[in-house]
C-alpha cells in the first residue's frame, strides 16, 4: 500500500493518537496539518477505485475517488480544520482526539466503494463521537452519551443485518444506487435515516447534541447527519419514501425548534429541519435535485458550524444557554454577534450568502418535477427557517432584553474560526461557480435572477414581519417539549419500575408461601422426630412386638387377596 | 460599536426607543417597496398560485403566522418545565 492508496481517512484517525503526545501549539499546528495532507490526498486521487483488498470472499475498496466523494470529504476535512483551530482552547484533549477519529472516519464513509467499509467506518464515527459527548465531563452529558450510544449501536445493527441480507441474496458487496425493495435494502436505508435524524427517532439528535462541550456541539453538528446525507444520495436517489420523510423532518424541525428556550437545542433541531430540505431532494431524485442536496449539505457543514461557534462562544464567555438568561450581547460580543448574523442569514437562504446558492436547487427541482404540493411546502419551510432560526437564534442570544451580562469576544483562535466560515458563508454565496464545478452534476442552474431573488426577499422579510408581530406569543419559558425520547427516558424505566415492582410482589409472596410450608414440615419432623417425639422415644419389647405382630398380619392379608 | 453602558449607564443606540421606532418605519417601507417591485419583475409561475400577486410576501407571513400558531397549540400538549428528566 503506497501512500497514493491510503485512505484519507486514516490520516485523521490515526493522527488523532498523535495530538494526546503534542501540547500547546505543536498539538494546534498538527491537528491543522493533518486535514490538510488528507485535503492533497482526496484531490490527488485518480477517479474510480485507488485501493483493493480481498476480505473474506469479497473483493472491498476502501478507496474510491468520484466528485460526489471528494465534495464530501473535502467538506468534512474543512470542518476538522475549523472546528480544531475553534477548540484549540479546549482543556480536554480526548475530545480533540475524538473528533478528529470521528471526522476521519467520516471522510472513510465519504471515500468507501464497498458497504463493508462503509460499515466499519460509520460504526467508528459512533464510537468516537460518543467520546467527543462524553469528554463534555458533565453528569447531563454522560447520561446523554448513553442514550446516544444505544440509538447509534442499534442503528448500526439493523444496517448490518441490511448489508448482509442485501449481499446474501445479491453476492455483491459494492455500495452503488440500490431500491428499497429487499429487506436488505430496506434495512440498510432505514439503518442511513437512522443517523440522518429521521422520525420517529428524530430526538437522539436535540437529547444528546446540546449537552456536548462549547467546542464539541461544533464538530457533532457536521458528520454522523451529513455521512447519513450522502449515504443516501449514493445509495438511495430517487426513493420517493425520502420526499415524504424529508418534508416531516423539515417541518418538525421548525416547529420543536420554535418551542425551545435552549439556544443550542433550537439549533439541534434546525439541524433536523436542513437534513430534511435534504432527504427531500434525494427523494426527488434529479440531477438537479441531488446536486441541490450534496451542495446543501456543504454549505450546511459550514454555516451550522458557524452559527454553533457563535453559540459556543456565548457559552464558553458567560457558562449559559438558555435564551430566557441571554439577550443584549450584542453590545459587547460584536464579532461573535455578526458572525452569527452571517451564519443565520446563511442558514436562511438569504441572497448573497450559501444557502441560497444551495437549497434553491431543491426548491427549483421540484417546480421542474411539478410536485406542487411538495414544492409550496419547501417554500413555507423557507420562510420558515427564517422564523425559527434565522431571526429567533440572533434575536433571542443577542438582542431581546438586556440581560446585564457584558461578556467580551472570545480569544482570538475563536474568533478567526467565526470570522474564516463566515468568509466562506458569503464567499460561496456571492461567488457560486467554482463552487458549482465541485458538485457532482454539471450545474446548469443560475441563481441570480432578478425574480429569484426579489421572491425570496419578499419571502424572509415577509416571514420576518410575522415574527416580530406574534413575538409575544413566543415568549420564551424555561421548558422542554416532549420528544419520541419520552418512550426510552420517562416510559421505559416507568413501565420498568410497574412491571418490576409486580414481579417483585409475586415473587414475596411465591417465597414467602413456600417458606411457611418448609417451615411446617419441619415443625411436624420436630414433634414426630425431635426429643420426646413419638420416633424419637425409646419403645418396650412387648410394643414392639405388638407393631411387628400387627405388620406381618397385615402383609399376610395383601398377600391372600 | 462596542459601547459596553454599565447599569444606568446611556442606552446602546441600537436600543434606544428612537432607534427602534426608526426601524419599524424604515422596515415597512422596505417590506412595501418589495411588494410594489413585485408589479415590475415577474418570475416564471410553474403553478397556478405561485403567479398571484405578491405570492411569496403572504405566503410566506400566512406559513410563518401558521407554524406559530400550531407551535404555540403542540405546546399546550407537550411542555413541560425543564427540569422534568432531572426529577
Amino acid at each position: 500500500m503506497t501512500f497514493e492508496s491510503l485512505p484519507p481517512g486514516l490520516i485523521l484517525v490515526l493522527g488523532a493518537f498523535l495530538l494526546p503526545l503534542l501540547r500547546g501549539r505543536a498539538r494546534g499546528g498538527v491537528a491543522l496539518l493533518l486535514p490538510a495532507i488528507a485535503l492533497v490526498q482526496v484531490w490527488t486521487l485518480p477517479d474510480g477505485p485507488a485501493l483493493s483488498v480481498g476480505f473474506l470472499d469479497y473483493r472491498i475498496v476502501p478507496v474510491q475517488a468520484d466528485a460526489l466523494s471528494r465534495l464530501f470529504a473535502t467538506i468534512f476535512l474543512v470542518m476538522a480544520a475549523g472546528g480544531a483551530l475553534f477548540a484549540l482552547n479546549q482543556r480536554t484533549v480526548v475530545e480533540l482526539s475524538a473528533a478528529f477519529v470521528y471526522g476521519g472516519s467520516a471522510v472513510g464513509v465519504a471515500m468507501a466503494g464497498d458497504l463493508i467499509s462503509v460499515f466499519v467506518f460509520w460504526e467508528l464515527m459512533a464510537v468516537a463521537s460518543t467520546l467527543v459527548l462524553w469528554s463534555a465531563g458533565t453528569a447531563q452529558a454522560y447520561g446523554a452519551s448513553l442514550r446516544y450510544v444505544m440509538m447509534h449501536l442499534a442503528g448500526g445493527v439493523i444496517l448490518m443485518v441490511g448489508i448482509v441480507a442485501h449481499v446474501n441474496a445479491t453476492g455483491d458487496v459494492s455500495f452503488h444506487a440500490m431500491r428499497p425493495e429487499s429487506l436488505g435494502t430496506w434495512l440498510i436505508l432505514l439503518g442511513f435515516l437512522i443517523n440522518a435524524g429521521a422520525p420517529p427517532v428524530s430526538a437522539w439528535l436535540p437529547d444528546a447534541y446540546p449537552e456536548a462541550s462549547w467546542s464539541g456541539m461544533v464538530f457533532l453538528s457536521a458528520f454522523t447527519t451529513k455521512t447519513a446525507v450522502y449515504v443516501l444520495i449514493r445509495g438511495f436517489p430517487g426513493a420517493e419514501i425520502l420526499v415524504f420523510v424529508g418534508l416531516f423532518m423539515v417541518f418538525y424541525g421548525i416547529i420543536y425548534a420554535l418551542l425551545e428556550n435552549d439556544m443550542r437545542r433550537i439549533l439541534a433541531y434546525s439541524i433536523v429541519n436542513q437534513v430534511g430540505f435534504m432527504v427531500t431532494g434525494i427523494g426527488i431524485g434529479t440531477e438537479m435535485a441531488l446536486n441541490g442536496a450534496a451542495a446543501h449539505a456543504f454549505t450546511h457543514i459550514i454555516y451550522k458550524a458557524l452559527l454553533l461557534m457563535s453559540a459556543g462562544s456565548v457559552l464558553y464567555m458567560t457558562g449559559k444557554r438558555k435564551c430566557t438568561d441571554l439577550g443584549g450581547l450584542f453590545q459587547s460580543m460584536p464579532v461573535t454577534t455578526i458572525c452569527g448574523i452571517i451564519g443565520a442569514l446563511a442558514i436562511s437562504s438569504f441572497p448573497w450568502t450559501s444557502g441560497f446558492v444551495s437549497k434553491s436547487m431543491i426548491s427549483q427541482a421540484a417546480a421542474d418535477q411539478h410536485l406542487a404540493s411538495a414544492w409550496l411546502l419547501l417554500t413555507a419551510a423557507s420562510a420558515g427557517v427564517f422564523l425559527h432560526a434565522g431571526i429567533k437564534f440572533p434575536w433571542f442570544v443577542f438582542f431581546q432584553k438586556d440581560s446585564g451580562l457584558r461578556p467580551a469576544d472570545p480569544p482570538w483562535n475563536m474568533r478567526a474560526a467565526m470570522i474564516l466560515f463566515a468568509a466562506l458563508c458569503v464567499g460561496i454565496g456571492v461567488f457560486p461557480e467554482p463552487f458549482y464545478r465541485l458538485l457532482p452534476f454539471p450545474v446548469t442552474y443560475e441563481p441570480y435572477t432578478v425574480p429569484h431573488v426579489l421572491e425570496m426577499l419578499q419571502l424572509l422579510s415577509f416571514s420576518g414581519l410575522a415574527f416580530f408581530l406574534l413575538l409575544p406569543m413566543m415568549k420564551r419559558t424555561l421548558t422542554i417539549t416532549l420528544d419520541t425520547d419520552w418512550i426510552y427516558r420517562r416510559l421505559g424505566p416507568q413501565l420498568v419500575r410497574l412491571i418490576g415492582g409486580g414481579l417483585v410482589a409475586v415473587d414475596r409472596t411465591v417465597r414467602k408461601t413456600w417458606f411457611l410450608g418448609v417451615r411446617n414440615v419441619l415443625v411436624v419432623a420436630e414433634r414426630l422426630h425431635g426429643g420426646r417425639g413419638i420416633f424419637a422415644r425409646t419403645w418396650s419389647t412387648g410394643d414392639m412386638a405388638l407393631v411387628t405382630l400387627v405388620l406381618l398380619g397385615a402383609s399376610l392379608a395383601v398377600f391372600y387377596f | 460599536m462596542v459601547n459596553a453602558s454599565g447599569a444606568g449607564g446611556k442606552k446602546h443606540w441600537l436600543v434606544r426607543p428612537s432607534t427602534i421606532k426608526g426601524l419599524w418605519v424604515g422596515g415597512i417601507a422596505f417590506l412595501a417597496a418589495l411588494v410594489g417591485a413585485g408589479a415590475f419583475v415577474h418570475g416564471h409561475a410553474y403553478f397556478e398560485v405561485d403567479g398571484s400577486f405578491a405570492f411569496y410576501a403572504w405566503y410566506g407571513f400566512a406559513t410563518c403566522a401558521a407554524m406559530v400558531v400550531a407551535a404555540k397549540g403542540l405546546g399546550i400538549l407537550l411542555k413541560r418545565r425543564d427540569d422534568y428528566y432531572d426529577v
